[in-house]
């Protein structure tokens, strides 16, 4: 039997298990068309925030010796309103919206402003390393996260996701209150800050100094953390941090996730990677017999 | 070992030439750009300033590259003001080049536009029938005129130049000349860079001939990589896709021509 690559993160239903992380390429329609047709199961947007966003200057991403990417884009973003006008005629495509904001009532304002736009789900960004007083900064305050949970889950009957990371309060604290607060789903991880210094002209390369590493080296990580929630938690997990090929998905799987997101990996390969991605999983699945994805996620737990 | 595409490589700027009041040509040493082809771009980081990305110019020394920059915003400005002796990084080269056909050529470039125009001159075959036309503002706002000239000495050729005002060469758009030009003449090729209503005029004139045209587009780039997606077009990313598209891939984009994306990421009308 052809294995079917249809996957549920609790109430969020995909086609497919692989999915556009939030702050790649997610600015245009088309764009999230085109994803969809090269095999994404759902894209998720960039971060929004209720005011436009211009981010930082250039340079904002850095190509680390070693793999991965250092960026500090800056979260820049049309902000919601324009942006849920120009996803209003969306019908085909699962689009996950990616919200960042300080304090509960911007989380409240923006969600109206999608109350005419097909959203699959909302995914909090708690999780930004490198933009003050937001993402991380908010995911590190467990206060902050209880009631951002709560009001966002008040505000809309869409199904919400919580992106964490690794801040300075424990990822696994930031879980447990978003799950208490009724959170329907995880996605860890985001972004790892870090930095890079120029040697020839003795300063820091970003714009910001600081940014998020992803890519290849933080796969490991990520995959730790995933295991990590899902052995603790009983809540559907997203992985996300450095997959570039089927074996990263399944790996991620068998750590205990119903879905993963892709990043770095379209600048080292481009769209078609979800494709790819999608056929290698559909393989091990003939080899390893498994008709659904969800008979595979946290087996690697039972050894 | 091979040098990583994506890694910044620090080059000194060696010479500073001064091509108009705003516009200046900075040549290094790195052989990896002198060979880049037509329509690519390299990203080029100004320490402390910014990084933008540039169009990379041929450099009549071997083993060299320049960049031509026109000081515009802060990161072109900030390009500009580079000294001889100072350092920028440079990463690259980015994106895909032009199908080069063989026999009757036009190309067509504005401003900073003319940079792949030129590197693409020295890719045409001695048989082929090459017409150039450079549009400028005014008089003083011209270059490359010369240097057209003498990559295409051993070319049947003609350099046009049109000026807005009349200050020098036809008085004129550019873009009329295009026109006048596809009419008569059924080219095998035309090529165009430059201000994006120009190009989009171009387009026009050649494709609704049924003339195979191609444009390198510019947009506002912050990775160029294609993960940030600041400089799409449609469903289309110039650091991935293009830079140079098709007129039959551009005659089907809803924003060619009319939008561009702001810092942002909000369409702005051109």
């Amino acid at each position: 039997m052809e294995p079917n690559l249809a996957t549920s993160i609790g109430p969020i239903q995909l086609d497919k298990p692989v999915m556009l992380a939030s702050g790649i390429l997610g600015i245009s329609l088309d764009v999230f068309n085109r994803l969809y047709r090269s095999g994404a199961g759902a894209v998720v947007t960039k971060s929004l925030s209720t005011e436009p966003w211009e981010g930082y200057p250039n340079p904002t991403i850095f190509s680390v010796k070693g793999g991965g990417w250092i960026n500090a884009v800056g979260l820049s973003n049309p902000g919601a309103e324009n942006f849920a006008k120009m996803i209003e005629p969306n019908k085909d495509v699962p689009i996950v919206v990616s919200l960042v904001g300080s304090i509960p009532e911007d989380f409240e304002k923006m969600i109206k402003q999608f109350e005419n736009c097909k959203v699959t789900a909302y995914e909090l960004n708690l999780s930004c390393p490198h933009v003050a007083k937001v993402g991380l900064e908010v995911g590190d305050d467990p206060e902050l996260v209880k009631k951002i949970v709560s009001t966002v889950k008040n505000s809309t009957n869409v199904p919400v996701i919580a992106k964490v990371g690794l801040g300075t309060t424990h990822y696994l604290n930031t879980v447990s209150t978003a799950i208490e607060s009724g959170i329907d789903a995880i996605t860890a991880i985001n972004t790892v800050r870090s930095m890079a210094i120029d040697v020839e002209t003795q300063r820091p390369i970003l714009s910001n100094k600081f940014g998020g590493l992803s890519g290849t080296p933080i796969k490991p990580i990520a995959l730790r953390c995933v295991y990590e929630i899902s052995s603790k938690y009983d809540i559907p997990i997203i992985g996300c941090g450095g997959i570039s090929d089927w074996e990263d998905a399944v790996e991620f799987f068998l750590a205990g996730a119903s879905a993963v997101q892709l990043g770095s990996a379209i600048g080292d390969n481009w769209i078609d990677v979800f494709n790819e991605i999608n056929t290698g999983i559909s393989q091990y699945m003939e080899k390893k017999n498994y008709s659904k994805i969800e008979e595979m996620v946290g087996i690697a737990k039972k050894s | 070992m091979q040098r990583n595409h994506n890694h910044t490589t620090i080059v000194t700027v060696e010479k500073v030439i001064d091509e108009t009041p705003t516009v200046r040509t900075l040549v290094f040493s790195d052989k990896v750009m002198s060979n880049v082809l037509p329509g690519q771009f390299a990203m080029v980081w100004i320490p402390g300033i910014n990084e933008l990305p540039m169009s990379v110019m041929i450099s009549d020394e071997s083993g060299k590259a320049a960049f031509t920059v026109r000081k515009h915003g802060a990161a072109s400005t900030g390009l500009f003001n580079v000294k001889v002796g100072e350092q920028i990084g440079i990463r690259g080269p980015y994106g895909n080049s032009f199908d080069l056909r063989e026999g009757r050529l036009l190309l067509v470039g504005g401003g900073t536009g003319l940079v792949p125009m030129m590197r693409l001159l020295t890719h045409v075959k001695p048989t082929d029938d090459v017409t150039v036309l450079i549009g400028a503002k005014s008089k003083d706002e011209v270059f490359f005129e010369d240097l057209a000239n003498r990559l295409l000495e051993n070319n049947p050729h003609k350099v046009i130049v049109s000026t807005d005002d009349g200050s020098y060469g036809e008085k004129g758009f550019v873009t009329d000349l295009v026109e006048k030009h596809v009419e008569q003449t059924k080219f095998d090729g035309v090529y165009v860079c430059g201000p994006e209503i120009m190009m989009y005029k171009t387009v026009q004139s050649a494709h609704s001939r049924g003339i195979f045209v191609q444009a390198s587009l510019e947009r506002m780039m912050k990775c160029g990589v294609g993960i940030c997606g600041s400089c799409c077009v449609g469903e289309d990313l110039v650091c991935k896709d293009g830079t140079v598209f098709d007129g039959q891939h551009l005659s089907q984009n809803k924003e060619f021509g009319k939008f561009h994306r702001n810092k942002a990421g909000i369409l702005e009308n051109y």
